[in-house]
């Protein structure tokens, strides 16, 4: 459904953009509908900037994302406004995409107004109310609410909600769990999955390993813009091929081991070259499993 | 025994009235112990660090008293408290990358720091030094501003810094929420290994993540509302909870290495109560899958084996 072809992205840096970094090189993936498709990388792997670019919230510098075979890339207001009918975003803070000055509700308003100005009022309310308990909310509890009034689990599932309004194909989730409780964030987690079986696409960005890993069926790692591993999550995550997959891995704290029962130091890594430079290509290990090559 | 706190009470105040951020805490913590501080967001544990160190001017010590190696800290007593902050009680408090001056180079704003406290920075140079090798950094970083250090770099900055005059507790506050993976492990290690050195007595880490404390710690307390719920030694905390609390925060934790496939793990309903007006009884009751009628009654804390305290009805 939702496809990157060999995409690639430089970001002006420095005085007046007088250097280039390159964000993102070379990554193809592809989302089909009814899955979940997860990130993974550390702070500057690039994997926020394909969501951005998912959201054409920045331009694509080399390479196409594609959405049911069609070049996404809007021209003028009513193309973007047409594709956020398609794909729409949730972010990381949930109490920084609320205006604190007006009641959380008012982002199913601003929904109405520019989506459906048509629709009556006793029918959106109908409407609204059908999509919170969709998210497994009470309208009663969260309806003429200010945002400080919400938790932030509630919050974000507000704002998956209204997403769900727009009769969207796919949901671009950056980090939407990382700042919610323990307590809180497998609902959160949980509704990614339902959203899964109602046929949506959710393009899932994490830095958090043990999420991908219970959420999704494909995961793709992320290094230095360029993808290092990808594949079915069970085979990633069981028999990571990439050095630094592994490397990440072990890192990653359990409740069933411990850091020190471990045995192997870090494995090294190459580090950070020319990123201009096409990244090694990705070669088939298994079935659904690939690795890129080493240099 | 280097810390001993009993029945520790701190309020917020605000227009509404007192928010009671810690309702009668009590623990005490060997030498050398590593002690993890676990909860929701909300549930004091970031208010218990600070107030030994009395850090937050808004806090009102309402009662308790707290022993730091035989001695009585004056946590009520803003002035009294800044002889013994650095030297007895230090902290590294939860944003550390922003607690860095961004107008000193770093070797300026350490001297300036030991000045205050009328040490000698040629003095404590060559020390401060090999700590920086110890966590992997050069002298070099001395000269640099904290806008040229990465998150991590400035991380291990502020640990060497907080630790540089060997203080008897250290209270670490969510030092590892704004890092990496990799960065974070690394983190969690070198505090093990500060200890270890002997750089700091003991350890008071606060966390959110159970899993990482579960790394590093020789004993988890685990809060809810305003006071402590269970204690125990990591392991017994991890393999055998008593507590509902502590249960259900488990069960939802999502773990890599482990397969789900369309198995779905259980949140915990509900929120937790306002400490505004704290509920009578166990507090956790209203979300307890457990909970009955004597649960309106304030459960007694239970020692379930040597080292292992829980408060709750149900514990046997």
């Amino acid at each position: 459904m939702l496809e990157l072809k060999h995409v690639w992205k430089s970001y002006r840096i420095g005085a007046l953009g007088s250097k280039r970094l390159t964000a993102v090189r070379d990554v193809s993936i592809d989302i089909a509908p009814g899955e979940v498709l997860s990130v993974v990388g550390e702070s500057g792997s690039g994997k926020t900037t394909i969501g951005k670019m998912v959201l054409q919230l920045t331009s694509v510098t080399r390479g196409e994302i594609l959405l049911d075979g069609e070049d996404v890339t809007a021209h003028g207001h009513a193309e973007r406004k047409a594709y956020y009918r398609k794909v729409q975003g949730v972010f990381q803070d949930p109490f920084s995409s609320y205006n604190p000055i007006f009641k959380a509700d008012r982002i199913f308003e601003t929904v109405r107004e520019s989506y459906f100005p048509g629709v009556k009022r006793a029918e959106w309310t109908a409407r609204v109310e059908d999509v919170l308990q969709g998210v497994r909310l009470d309208p009663g509890s969260v309806l003429d609410k200010y945002p400080h009034q919400l938790s932030g689990g509630q919050l974000q599932r507000m704002l998956i909600a209204r997403a769900l309004l727009l009769d969207i194909k796919v949901l671009v989730a950056d980090e939407i769990i990382s700042m919610l409780d323990a307590s809180t964030r497998i609902d959160v987690l949980n509704l990614l999955g339902e959203l899964k079986e109602r046929g949506l696409g959710v393009l899932f960005i994490t830095h958090d390993l043990s999420l991908a890993n219970y959420i999704s069926e494909r995961v793709v790692i992320m290094r230095h813009g360029a993808v290092v591993e990808a594949g079915a999550t069970g085979k990633v995550f069981t028999d990571p091929r990439h050095p630094y997959s592994r490397n990440l891995l072990a890192s990653v704290p359990q409740l069933h081991r411990k850091w020190s029962d471990g045995t192997a130091e870090p494995e090294a890594l190459e580090p950070d070259g020319d990123r201009d430079v096409a990244p090694p290509p990705l070669t088939e290990v298994d079935e659904h499993h690939w690795v890129a090559a080493a240099p | 025994m280097t810390l001993e706190v009993a029945d520790l009470q701190v309020h917020y105040r605000t227009l509404k009235g007192d928010v009671r951020a810690l309702d009668g805490v009590s623990f005490s913590l060997a030498d050398g112990e590593i002690v993890g501080l676990a909860g929701e967001s909300g549930c004091g544990k970031t208010t218990l660090g600070k107030s030994l160190i009395r850090l937050d001017g808004r806090m009102r010590h309402v009662g308790g008293t707290a022993v730091l190696d035989g001695d009585e800290l004056p946590i009520g007593d803003d002035k009294a408290m800044n002889a013994r902050r650095w030297k007895e009680v230090s902290i590294i408090p939860q944003y550390s990358m922003s607690a860095l001056n961004p107008t000193r180079k770093i070797g300026k704003m350490i001297a300036e720091l030991l000045r205050a406290r009328g040490k000698s920075y040629r003095e404590f140079k060559d020390e401060l030094v090999r700590r920086l090798e110890l966590v992997g950094l050069t002298e070099k970083v001395l000269d640099n501003y904290p806008i040229e250090l990465s998150g991590g770099m400035k991380q291990r900055v502020v640990m060497v810094l907080s630790t540089l005059l060997d203080p008897s507790l250290l209270i670490a506050d969510e030092v590892t929420s704004a890092l990496d993976v990799t960065n974070q492990r690394a983190v969690a290690e070198t505090l093990v290994r500060f200890r270890d050195m002997g750089f700091v007595k003991s350890m008071i880490v606060v966390t959110h993540d159970l899993s990482l404390v579960y790394q590093i710690a020789d004993t988890i307390m685990v809060m809810y509302a305003g006071r402590i719920v269970e204690k125990a030694p990591a392991e017994t905390i991890i393999k055998s909870p008593k507590h509902p609390y502590t249960r259900a925060l488990i069960g939802a934790l999502p773990e890599v290495g482990l397969e789900y496939g369309d198995e779905r793990l259980q949140s915990i309903p509900g929120k937790p109560p306002h400490l505004l007006n704290p509920p009578t009884g166990c507090r956790f009751r209203a979300r307890c899958p457990l909970a009955s009628e004597e649960c309106e009654a304030e459960p007694p804390t239970v020692t379930v084996e040597a080292g292992h305290e829980v408060s709750c009805w149900k514990a046997n």
